[in-house]
């Protein structure tokens, strides 16, 4: 072997031992807010998108103060849920369409790592359409919004929507009907998600009790905690071939 | 350094590999040529770890696949027809940004000696997307083997280039190869292949039908050899 070659393999193994799996997560997501900080493509869609919804929901419901109350949580949610397709479409079209998801499949590390490295980058986009859509819908629907239980719940019912929605947007993106067929794959895994916000969120909009809002709040917990188990175990094979 | 064993490859029920049997010494610059749909892409994403084999052993650098492929993959370097760079990046953000994916030390000084080594210092802060496509495929060379690979496997990488890009990347071509690197490139351009390449085997019909070393092609032409391979 020569002095090169020897070079080389000794780089290999330090990539292979030195554990670089919260270097590559990192790397991932400074890369996506590096890219779309530029571009602001994925993030300007996603933010006109939900606020167009709320405005034809406004307009579409012309519904007296109490009414808008109740119906709140499930308007906020159907925006939430509408605007996060899109945004997981693009996020996951962008590695594909330069063949880029490749380029970071071909990297030494753990594949999960690439998960969760999109898993966060996603959810941070998300988090930030929220924050500027809440103050908003509070302005249009008379409700306050700004309340910390709410506030959880919107934390939980995004980190359920965009782990889950991470993991099929990359089956999805494989596929010529990538824009149809995630929404159709989404949303049915994500019903539990989507009811369980609805429900913890009418709850604390409401000042309902304590023990009708805990029980959708574990069910947020517990999904968020076995579908990012179960995408994290089966991250591997859904990005093979 | 490549060892391949009976490899097949099947999607759903078309077979796309029927027994692939391939070997690379370490140094070689292989071209492996073929016809459209011979399954010369599905044979390099195999060895690439992006693609798993239906039946057969593949071995890189003593490692197997796919039990093996973090291994494989930090001694192996890609460059296909498609740049596996971010347009919204600047050349020296997708390096950075590679580097960091492959655990690379003094990043900065790495990166500064790939942008040198395929002429794009002066294009260092451009964003990707304003490049050309000779520029970009330049910069998927740098990416490639900013790692320093012992393997690099070019998969058509002159498609869409203009003569004078496509110029460029030879050159580019022979200093990867010139480190004393394994290469295999896949090709529809037989004059380039056996201007650059050491041995060359032809991929038909799922099987490697041909292998020639450039000494054994003396007494024949690449484009007889190859002819003769698709016939027989």
């Amino acid at each position: 072997m020569d002095k090169a070659t020897e070079i080389r393999s000794a780089a290999g193994d330090r990539v292979l031992h030195k554990g670089n799996f919260l270097k590559a997560v990192w790397a991932v997501v400074w890369k996506d807010l590096q890219a779309e900080f530029r571009s602001r493509e994925l993030f300007s869609a996603m933010l006109v998108f939900s606020l167009l919804i709320i405005l034809i929901f406004n307009f579409a419901l012309e519904l007296d103060v109490k009414t808008r109350q109740s119906v709140t949580a499930g308007v906020l949610w159907a925006t939430f849920a509408f605007a996060g397709t899109l945004g997981l479409n693009r996020s996951m079209a962008i590695e594909k369409d330069r063949g880029c998801l490749d380029g970071l499949l071909l990297a030494p590390v753990d594949r999960s790592a690439i998960y969760f490295g999109k898993v966060i980058s996603n959810l941070a986009f998300m988090l930030i359409v929220e924050l500027i859509v809440l103050p908003v819908y509070s302005v249009l629907y008379s409700v306050n919004l700004f309340q910390p239980g709410l506030l959880l719940v919107i934390l939980l019912g995004s980190i359920g929507y965009v782990g889950v929605g991470t993991l099929l947007s990359t089956m999805s993106v494989q596929t010529r009907t990538r824009d149809i067929l995630l929404p159709i794959l989404l949303f049915p895994v994500v019903i539990p998600v989507l009811l369980a916000a609805v429900k913890a969120s009418s709850g604390f909009l409401a000042n309902a009790d304590w023990e009708e809002i805990i029980l959708p709040l574990n069910l947020l917990i517990a999904y968020d905690v076995i579908f990012i188990a179960l995408a994290f175990m089966v991250f591997d094979s859904v990005v093979e071939e | 350094m490549i060892t391949v064993k009976k490899l097949v490859k099947r999607f759903g029920l078309k077979t796309v590999l029927r027994g692939v049997d391939f070997e690379v010494q370490p140094g070689e610059f292989v071209a492996l040529l073929g016809p459209n749909g011979a399954g010369k892409t599905t044979f390099l994403r195999i060895l690439a770890s992006l693609s798993r084999p239906s039946l057969g052993d593949v071995k890189i650098a003593g490692y197997k696949l796919p039990h093996e492929a973090a291994q494989v993959r930090a001694r192996l370097g890609v460059v296909s027809h498609l740049p596996l760079l971010y347009g919204d990046l600047t050349a020296e953000e997708n390096l950075r940004f590679y580097a960091r994916m492959y655990n690379i030390p003094n990043i900065e000084l790495r990166v500064t000696e790939v942008l040198e080594m395929v002429g794009l210092e002066a294009r260092r802060r451009d964003l990707v997307r304003t490049f050309s496509r000779g520029m970009q495929q330049r910069l998927a060379i740098g990416r490639a083997v900013l790692h320093d690979p012992d393997v690099v496997l070019f998969d058509e990488p002159y498609t869409g280039l203009d003569q004078d890009a496509s110029a460029m990347l030879d050159d580019l071509l022979k200093t990867v190869a010139a480190k004393g690197r394994t290469v295999v490139m896949t090709s529809h351009d037989l004059a380039r292949a056996e201007d650059l390449a050491t041995r060359f085997d032809i991929l038909s019909r799922g099987v490697i039908s041909a292998s020639a070393s450039r000494k054994e092609l003396k007494k024949t032409n690449l484009l007889a050899f190859y002819k003769q391979a698709l016939v027989g």
